[in-house]
């Protein structure tokens, strides 16, 4: 058993001054049946901090995590009280990740379910390869969000960088601000009712107020999904 | 300092280096940061040699490092140093500028040089993890061009070589095979061309073929900027009293203040400058 302090029934709290993060993601992949709420102290930076879980468990990082917080989540929820280095909740399968501070580059990458808050700006590269996952930004994302994004949605309350959605496929996103440009074969289209459903669903689940006819919904123009040999490479 | 550069250990493990701005010395003197890689080197020689050469010569020795301060044009002790001494390198020259780097883990560095006795008003200090040359003293961080300025680098450069061509035809020397000093030298003869910062970091992200986070040192001034597409990180703290600056969080978190400090990440292709004030 690790040093971690059980401080009451169902809640463990490590504190990585003392606490290594092995031993914090090692508790994590264990058996967590008897425990509710995992606090981690004095994350610092540190990377990998909860990844891999799989049990529907609630951890709490009080301060900011490194590279690839919460990454492969899957059914858990964790909390960053704190900014995210690159790569948070990449590959998330189902739970729900949310970061109180901004995430540096490829957030949510490759994710295929679940939910990604972030309540300040995302760096570049959000959601590469969104496979399913839901995102939320309450800020702004960087350039190249939404690369060959391929199921899930996306929805951005500030404003988008360059080349946003670019080689989209079946994912949508809902960008509130500015775009500074879209990507090859992304494309603004008209909201309809269900993507006025999809945005206030999704800000509802973020807890963040805005009203739905702010959103733009950017999808895929579909011209990239067969060859044309006339095209030239020009799209 | 000392702590944010050993947090980066595991991120540069080969070598390390500090640039320390101090307090300018008097108009007309000016101080040169050498090297010797011979062990038991005799500074005091050298240091004979050229008071009797030149009438004064201070030189504050530390290991394998000595800071000589001298009362005449620099280039003079330089070609003298060549040809007397070869084996003795220059690092850095100007009225502010103390540079200190060498081979080996950033703890084992700091501790041979005392870093953590160091004061000054600013510094830029790395740790390398060498990708594209050999883990010598000359590629070791940070680089330095003409008077009291340094660069240090995260990131990698695709066309130093041509770069290096054009540069050592309007006269600039290298010293080294690194990309990075292909970027130090560009920028600084940038500068001395009547570039400001800004103009001359324009300049850089059309003429250079690569990916980069550069911090940079002047004697009164900190500037931060990463390519367009920031392929390497950067993170910064703010506080009243000082700003900080670190690839990644961890090597800030050790910082005093650090949890009230206005911490956020550069945009790329954007620059940051600091002053002293």
């Amino acid at each position: 058993m690790v040093s971690a302090m059980r401080e009451t029934v169902g809640r463990v709290a490590f504190d990585l001054r003392r606490n290594s993060v092995r031993e914090l993601n090692q508790f994590l992949h264990g058996d967590l049946r008897e425990v509710r709420e995992v606090v981690v102290e004095n994350p610092d930076g540190a990377h990998s901090l909860a990844v891999g879980l799989n049990a529907p468990v609630h951890v709490e990082i009080c301060g900011h995590a490194g590279y690839y917080a919460a990454g492969m989540n899957k059914e858990a929820t964790v909390q960053v009280r704190g900014n995210a280095g690159p790569g948070v909740a990449e590959n998330m399968m189902s739970g729900h990740v949310e970061v109180s501070g901004f995430a540096s580059g490829g957030a949510g990458a490759s994710a295929h379910g679940g939910l990604l808050v972030i309540r300040a700006d995302a760096g570049l590269r959000c959601g590469i390869s969104l496979k399913g996952a839901d995102i939320v930004v309450g800020g702004d994302v960087g350039s190249f969000s939404a690369f060959m994004a391929q199921a899930g949605r996306m929805v951005i309350c500030g404003d988008a960088g360059d080349g946003l959605g670019d080689s989209l496929y079946e994912a949508v996103i809902y960008v509130r601000g500015k775009i500074r440009s879209l990507g090859a074969d992304a494309r603004i289209e008209p909201m309809k009712d269900q993507d006025h459903e999809a945005v206030r669903e999704l800000l509802a689940a973020a807890g963040i107020a805005h009203p739905s006819d702010e959103f733009k919904r950017v999808a895929s123009a579909r011209a990239l999904y067969h060859w044309n040999a006339d095209a030239n490479q020009t799209y | 300092m000392v702590p944010m550069l050993i947090g980066m250990t595991e991120r540069g493990p080969d070598s390390s280096g500090m640039a320390v701005f101090t307090e300018p010395v008097a108009p007309q003197s000016r101080k040169l940061s050498l090297y010797c890689g011979q062990s038991g080197f005799d500074w005091r020689q050298v240091q004979e040699a050229l008071f009797g050469l030149l009438g004064s010569a201070e030189f504050e020795v530390s290991e394998n490092h000595c800071i000589a301060t001298v009362a005449v044009d620099p280039a003079r002790v330089r070609e003298w140093l060549a040809k007397e001494y070869p084996a003795v390198r220059v690092l850095s020259v100007g009225r502010s500028i103390d540079l200190y780097k060498d081979v080996g883990l950033p703890s084992e560095v700091a501790d041979r040089y005392g870093f953590s006795r160091f004061s000054g008003t600013h510094l830029v200090g790395h740790t390398r993890m060498a990708t594209e040359s050999a883990v010598t003293l000359e590629n070791a961080h940070p680089y330095t061009a003409g008077e009291d300025w340094c660069l240090v680098h995260n990131g990698s450069l695709a066309n130093p070589g041509s770069l290096r061509r054009k540069l050592e035809k309007l006269g600039e020397r290298f010293e080294s095979d690194c990309d990075t000093e292909a970027a130090c030298r560009y920028l600084h003869w940038r500068l001395t061309s009547g570039d400001s910062l800004e103009v001359a970091l324009e300049h850089a992200f059309r003429d250079f073929d690569g990916f980069f986070t550069f911090l940079m040192g002047t004697r009164d001034k900190l500037a931060l900027v990463r390519d367009p597409f920031a392929c390497k990180p950067a993170i910064v703290a703010e506080t009243d009293e000082y700003v900080a600056i670190a690839s990644e969080f961890r090597s800030l978190a050790a910082l005093p203040g650090i949890k009230h400090a206005a911490v956020f990440e550069p945009k790329p292709a954007e620059v940051y400058a600091w002053s002293v004030q």
